[in-house]
C-alpha cells in the first residue's frame, strides 16, 4: 500500500493548476500508484477562517474511500478547539495548520496551545514548510516560509506532541532533527516532496544519518507531479520491507496506529 | 535512446569534497533511469579558485579538459560542452576551438555577463560558425541582481538569440527555481530557442505550459542536479504525449540541435 500524506484538493490561487478537483487528483493518484492519500481543502489554507473548507472535506472524501481528510486548524480563532474535537471524532489521521499563511507567529502562544491540545489529543499535526519554491511565487502570496526554529519551538511545547513537516529541503530537516533530542526527534516526521535525490543524494543521505522510520510518502500534488516521489524512492536501493515504511507504515505509525 | 542536455560533473579541484560520489551517482542513477547520453559541463572549479559563475580562464581550461577527459573515460554515455567566460574573449575563442578540437559538442555560458551584452556576440558567431548548440543558464525572470551572479533571464536571452537566429540556444532549467512563465512567454516566438526541462522544479501545470508555448519541437530534456525530477517529468510526459512526440523530447530534439557526429546510434 501507498500512502500520500500530502495531497491537496481545490484550487490554488495563485496560479492556473491542472488537475485539482477530487475526481482529478483521485485519477492522479491512480496514474502514480497511490492508494490512499491524507487530503487538505486548499483553498481553505488561504481564508480567513481555514476551517470553513474543513466540511467540504470531509463531505467529499466521505465519498471517496482513497482519500482521508486532514482538516485545518486556525488556533487564532476562537473556538477552534471545536475544529479538534471534530477532527478526532471524524478520525482524520491528522490536523494541519498553515501558521505564516494565517498570519500567526508558528512558535507563538496559539499555535503553541494547538501543538499542545494536539499532543494531548493524540492527533498529530501537520505543517507545510512552504507550497511553491520561493524564487517563483506570485508577487502577492507573501507569506514567509516556516522556519526551522519554530518547529524546533513547537516540538519542545507539549512531550506528547507529534509533528509532521511536509516540503522541507536537506538543511531544514537537519537542522530540526539535530537540534533535539532524541526524544524529541522521535515525534516529528518529514515527507519526503522536497528532498533531492540523485545526483547530489539528500534523501539517501537522510535515510542513513537520521534513520528510513522519521520519512513518509509525500507529494504535495497536484501542485507537485506525484511521480517526482516514486521517482526518489525507485532511485534509491531500497529493501520492499524499508521501502513499506516509508510508503505506509511510517505514516501509520505518525498517525498513532 | 535519452539524451540530458544539461548534466554537470566535478574534478577533484573542485570546492567539494565529495565530487567523485556526486560523480559516480550521477552515472548510477542516469543508468537506472536509461539516460544514454550525459551532456554535461563543468564550472571551473565550482568556487574554489574562482566563482562558480565566474570562473576564471585558468579554471576553465581545467575544467573543459576534464570535461573531455571525462568523454574521453566513457565515449558511449558522456558528452561535454565547453564552458567559457565571456568577460576573456580571447581565452572564450581559444577555448571553444580547443573544445571542439577535443570532441566537445556544444557551448556553455553560465552568468558571467548578461545575455543580452555585446560581449557575447563573438562567442555566438563562433557557435555559428562551428554548428555548437548554445546552453545559456536563465534565471526564470530576474528582478534585480543575483548574488554570486550576473544572471540573465528570458526576456535577456531572447535578445541575444534574435542576434543571432541561426544559433540554436538552449534556455537552461526551466524548473530550475524562478517564474517559469515569464520566460515561457518571452521565448514563445523565438524559434531559435529551446527549452530545457531540467531543475528541481516539478509544478503541476508546468510541463502543459511549456507545450503551450513552444511545442513539442523545442523541449529538451535534461536534468541538472536532481535526476529524481527529471525522471518524474518523463514519467508525466509519457502519460501526457503520443511515443512519437515523447520521442522527440527524450532524444530527437536534441539530435537535431547539437553536431551530427556528438550521438553517434541517432
Amino acid at each position: 500500500m501507498r500512502l500520500d500524506v500530502n495531497v491537496f484538493l481545490g484550487a490554488y490561487p495563485f496560479r492556473r493548476v491542472p488537475g485539482t478537483s477530487p475526481d482529478a487528483v483521485v485519477s492522479a493518484m491512480d496514474r502514480a500508484g497511490v492508494d490512499l492519500g491524507w487530503a487538505t481543502h486548499l483553498p481553505g489554507l488561504f481564508w480567513r477562517d481555514p476551517a470553513e473548507g474543513n466540511a467540504w472535506l470531509y463531505e467529499t472524501v466521505g465519498r471517496e474511500p482513497k482519500l482521508r481528510a486532514v482538516p485545518a486548524v486556525h488556533p487564532g480563532l476562537p473556538g477552534w478547539e471545536r475544529t479538534l474535537t471534530d477532527a478526532v471524532a471524524a478520525r482524520a489521521p491528522a490536523v494541519r495548520c498553515d501558521p505564516t499563511f494565517y498570519g500567526l507567529d508558528p512558535a507563538g502562544a496559539e499555535v503553541r496551545r494547538l501543538a499542545g491540545a494536539c499532543g494531548e489529543a493524540g492527533k498529530l499535526l501537520m505543517l507545510a514548510v512552504r507550497l511553491e519554491d520561493g524564487r517563483q511565487r506570485h508577487p502577492n502570496d507573501r507569506a514567509p516560509e516556516l522556519a526551522a526554529a519554530a518547529v524546533r519551538v513547537l516540538v519542545r511545547s507539549h512531550p506528547a506532541v507529534r509533528l509532521l513537516i511536509t516540503h522541507a529541503d536537506r538543511g531544514f530537516v537537519e537542522e530540526v532533527h539535530f537540534g533535539s533530542t532524541q526524544v524529541e526527534a522521535a515525534r516529528l516526521w518529514w515527507d519526503i516532496c522536497w528532498l533531492w535525490g540523485p545526483p547530489e543524494d539528500h534523501l539517501a543521505m537522510l535515510l542513513a544519518t537520521i534513520g528510513l522510520e522519521r520519512f513518509v510518502f509525500g507529494t504535495g500534488q497536484p501542485l507537485r507531479l506525484p511521480e517526482t516521489g516514486l521517482a526518489k524512492l525507485d532511485l534509491l536501493a531500497l529493501s520492499d520491507n524499508d521501502r513499506a515504511l516509508i510508503e505506509q507504515h511510517n505514516a501509520e505509525r505518525a498517525e498513532g496506529r | 535512446m535519452l539524451i540530458d542536455v544539461h548534466a554537470h560533473f566535478y574534478t577533484a579541484r573542485s570546492s567539494r569534497a565529495d565530487w567523485a560520489e556526486r560523480n559516480a551517482s550521477r552515472l548510477a542513477a542516469g543508468d537506472r533511469v536509461g539516460v544514454t547520453w550525459h551532456v554535461a559541463s563543468i564550472l571551473g572549479t565550482w568556487g574554489r579558485t574562482s566563482p562558480t559563475y565566474f570562473p576564471s580562464p585558468a579554471d576553465l581550461t581545467h575544467a573543459n579538459d576534464a570535461m573531455a577527459g571525462l568523454q574521453r573515460e566513457h565515449p558511449r554515455r558522456v558528452r561535454g560542452y565547453i564552458t567559457v567566460n565571456p568577460n576573456f574573449p580571447r581565452h572564450a575563442e581559444a577555448e571553444i576551438h580547443r573544445g571542439v578540437a577535443a570532441g566537445l559538442v556544444g557551448i556553455k555560458l553560465a552568468a558571467s555577463r548578461r545575455a543580452d551584452d555585446p560581449l557575447l556576440d563573438p562567442v555566438a558567431h563562433l557557435a555559428r560558425e562551428l554548428g555548437l548548440p548554445i546552453l545559456h543558464h536563465i534565471w526564470q525572470r530576474r528582478r534585480g541582481d543575483v548574488a554570486g551572479q550576473e544572471a540573465s533571464d528570458a526576456i535577456e536571452l531572447g535578445r541575444l538569440a534574435a542576434r543571432h537566429p541561426q544559433v540554436r540556444f538552449m534556455l537552461a532549467h526551466i524548473g530550475g527555481g524562478g517564474d517559469w512563465i515569464h520566460s515561457l512567454h518571452a521565448v514563445r516566438d523565438l524559434p531559435n530557442v529551446y527549452v530545457d526541462l531540467s531543475g528541481s522544479g516539478v509544478d503541476g501545470g508546468m510541463l502543459e505550459a511549456c507545450l503551450g508555448a513552444v511545442g513539442v519541437g523545442r523541449l529538451l530534456w535534461g536534468c541538472d542536479l536532481t535526476i529524481d525530477t527529471g525522471w518524474a517529468k518523463l514519467r508525466y510526459l509519457d502519460h501526457l504525449l503520443p511515443p512519437a512526440d515523447l520521442e522527440r523530447i527524450q532524444w530527437r530534439n536534441a539530435a537535431a540541435i547539437f553536431p551530427t557526429c556528438a550521438f553517434p546510434e541517432a
